[in-house]
């Protein structure tokens, strides 16, 4: 029996898909049998970030109405052998499913997977409502920009009400040391004084991530970035582990070594 | 029943039936027993025909709890027919709720609106986009970001106290203030409170509190035996 998470934000463009992509990629990675579940019928994206758009034939729609088995409609990655693509329909709109199936469909998946990661599409209305439906823990995901902040902060406070078992966890993406020392980004101890919740990681902010996605491949696979070790953190977090969080600025060795030996530092 | 020199319940006849004076000074719980003493002892007195009975609690203002109490002692007799319980002055004689502070623990987050009928202490934070609305004072151990509404049925004595005051909008009474933008961080450090100065609302540090608001002082009082 696995476990179900739901990976939303309230605010769209934050860094859910690319949340959801590597954190199951990640747990993939670790030997877990993943399964993600793109519900953002009529706007479906995680395919595309994925690399596996050419592959859809069932999708989630298809699934809940019958007119195919779950197994049909789970897309293999090409990359890792245990993580499973559910993509949403195309042609249709958030009313074509319901919290009772995608309650059942997330049961059924829990039955087969460690992990089903629910991709949730942006607001709060039905489409979040169906898609916290099945889950069992909650990654709030929001960038450190006050928009953002407000919009998780509702995000919350709704599923803090819905009582999914586990308070809600949040990730920090696009972090930007830089602009934070320079006054210009709220700090990460600012984010949580706020939003008061556990942190289950901070994401610094890289164009790899973009070029990444564009070319369809998680940039969890891509060891040398920051970034994928900061997803690959978070999912052994998620798994339970104590992982100490990333140093995200690194100050240069020979500047460093400069002011040592200057007597500054 | 220790020995009192006056009693705190003291009941007077007219023409139109039984008037009940309940001492103001002394605890209600007190008065409650007291009155309970009378009701079922004084076995003659109460008997007869329907009386109308008339309340009467002084300067005292009692909680919905303290009446429903109040009016279960008096049903006993059946004869015993409340017909008004009443302050001194013709003022309310309820408080809308609890004697006191309410208090409450947790966040209030943007979307969520907390509402309470009388003075309310919060162990947490009110959000940006989050709401507490009071007929009475608020008072925040934590920070206050969001909107505050005080007195919010035209209470012009409640005030806003929180441990960090950077709110997104005050009101009290029906008086509406967005907090000054040049409010730099030394302003907000420290504990603050608003409150409604000729109509406006104005921010004091909390240690000015009781100047304001003298009635608010604390007094020496020892506990006594």
């Amino acid at each position: 029996m696995g476990e179900s998470i739901v990976v939303t934000s309230g605010k769209g463009g934050v860094g859910k898909s690319t949340t959801s992509t590597n954190l199951g990629t990640a747990l993939a990675l670790s030997g877990k049998k993943v399964v993600l579940v793109d519900t953002d019928i009529g706007l479906r994206n995680l395919d595309v970030l994925m690399g596996l758009e050419n592959r859809i034939v069932f999708d989630i729609v298809d699934v809940v109405e019958k007119k195919c088995r779950i197994k049909q409609a789970l897309i293999k990655d090409k990359r890792c052998d245990d993580l499973y693509l559910l993509p949403a329909a195309q042609t249709k709109d958030k009313s074509s499913v319901s919290s009772e199936q995608l309650r059942w469909l997330v049961a059924e998946l829990k039955e087969e997977h460690d992990f089903v990661i629910i991709d949730c599409p942006a607001g709060i209305e039905m489409g979040f409502k169906n898609a916290i439906a099945g889950a069992d823990r909650s990654i709030v995901v929001t960038t450190p920009e006050t928009t953002a902040i407000r919009d998780a902060d509702r995000v919350i406070g709704l599923l803090e009400k819905e009582k999914l078992g586990y308070p809600p966890k949040l990730i920090l993406n696009r972090y930007r040391p830089h602009l934070v020392k320079e006054g210009g980004m709220m700090d990460v101890d600012e984010v949580i004084s706020v939003l008061a919740v556990d942190l289950l990681g901070v994401v610094p902010d890289d164009e790899e991530v973009i070029r990444a996605g564009n070319e369809g491949e998680p940039i969890v696979l891509h060891n040398r970035y920051l970034v994928a070790k900061a997803y690959r953190n978070i999912a052994r977090r998620i798994q339970g582990e104590t992982v100490p969080l990333l140093v995200l600025e690194k100050e240069r060795p020979w500047k460093a070594r400069m002011k040592k030996w200057l007597g500054f530092a | 029943m220790g020995k009192v020199l006056k009693p705190g319940v003291t009941i007077k006849g007219s023409k139109d039936g039984l008037h009940f004076f309940l001492d103001e000074s002394r605890p209600f719980s007190t008065l409650l027993s007291e009155l309970q003493y009378k009701l079922e002892n004084a076995s003659t007195l109460f008997d007869g025909p329907d009386t109308n009975i008339y309340i009467k609690i002084g300067d005292r203002r009692i909680t919905r709890e303290e009446e429903k109490e109040l009016r279960a002692l008096f049903a006993v007799r059946k004869n015993l027919i409340i017909r008004s319980i009443e302050a001194a002055d013709g003022k309310p004689y309820l408080i809308d709720n609890e004697d006191g502070i309410h208090l409450l623990a947790g966040t209030v987050r943007s979307g969520q609106v907390l509402e309470h009928r009388g003075d309310l202490l919060l162990l947490g934070d009110l959000n940006p986009g989050g709401t507490i609305r009071c007929t009475g004072s608020i008072y925040v151990v934590g920070a206050l970001r969001g909107l505050a509404h005080a007195g919010c049925e035209g209470d012009e004595r409640a005030i806003l106290a929180a441990s960090q005051l950077r709110p997104t909008q005050l009101r009290i009474s029906d008086v509406v203030s967005r907090p000054p933008d040049e409010w730099d961080e030394s302003e907000i450090s420290g504990m603050n409170f608003a409150y409604l100065l000729g109509g406006q609302i104005a921010v004091d540090k909390m240690h000015h509190l009781s100047r304001i608001r003298p009635e608010m002082e604390w007094k020496e009082n020892r506990f006594r035996k």
